[in-house]
């Protein structure tokens, strides 16, 4: 069901500003909406990215109901040494779900 | 979503309390709904003018998926360095849109999304720097077909 997209270099050079870029399948229901029988669709958003490198959080966004289904985030980090990307996307329940990429930097 | 249609002494309220923020802030915002989401963001702190761009068509056809960008001038140096970003929409059912959460790893305060509109409106995008300064930036979106209204 849910399915992550995961767009960034598997290389770079130490110092390099690199775009990382995710696309998360998700319906992020606005809980404004209503059903064929009239009754309110309850919301159901994505409302945490998380981006950990090296452990590290490097960059993290809040979402709300204004972001779009399918939420895409692109943004940017340092290379500074080779190791595991870890992209979480947290909906409002706590439910989370992670995808890993591995990146490679030389000097 | 009543709520959301101004009567005649809230649109006074606004344009009086718009008027102050004016003056104050240097950044007119329309509705109370988005005046309190950006108060609540930035504690009261003076917002100046300048830095953060917002990155978006002037002319949407489908507010369900709107390509959307924020960037702030900032080396993002451990000195000198962007800690938050905040998007406000001006006629969404909700003011808020997305808070970013940066740090000098960062390399650059550039951030990139997609966003549900719901009209014709305009977006507000507030920038906190390490130092605590505030800058925002404010730009009009054309709507033509709205999210938030398909059943």
């Amino acid at each position: 069901m849910a399915t992550a997209l995961l767009y960034m270099p598997k290389t770079a050079r130490r110092g390099e500003v690199i775009t990382l870029k995710a696309v998360f399948s998700h319906p992020m229901e606005t809980g404004y909406r209503r059903d064929v029988a009239g009754k309110p669709i309850l919301r159901d958003i994505i409302t945490t990215f998380t981006c950990r490198y090296e452990g590290v959080e490097v960059f993290r966004a809040d979402f709300h109901a204004a972001i779009a289904a399918n939420p895409f985030i692109s943004f940017t980090t340092v290379a500074t040494s080779s190791g595991q990307v870890i992209f979480t996307w947290t909906d409002g329940a706590g439910k989370s779900w992670s995808e890993t990429a591995q990146l490679s930097v030389s000097a | 979503m009543t709520s959301r249609h101004p009567d005649r002494r809230n649109v006074i309220v606004s344009l009086a309390t718009g008027a102050v923020l004016a003056m104050t802030s240097g950044i007119r915002a329309e509705t109370a709904d988005m005046e309190a989401a950006i108060r609540s963001f930035t504690k009261g702190g003076l917002i100046q003018t300048g830095k953060v761009k917002i990155d978006i068509s002037p002319l949407v056809e489908n507010g369900n998926s709107v390509s959307c960008g924020v960037g702030v001038d900032s080396p993002m140096t451990a000195a000198n360095f962007v800690r938050r970003i905040a998007l406000f929409n001006e006629k969404n059912p909700q003011p808020d849109i997305a808070v970013f959460h940066l740090n000098p790893r960062c390399g650059e305060a550039r951030v990139d999304t997609r966003i549900r509109l719901a009209t014709t409106q305009h977006l507000v995008a507030i920038a906190e720097m390490n130092d605590g300064s505030l800058w925002s930036d404010r730009i009009e979106v054309i709507v033509t077909i709205a999210a938030c209204l398909e059943e």
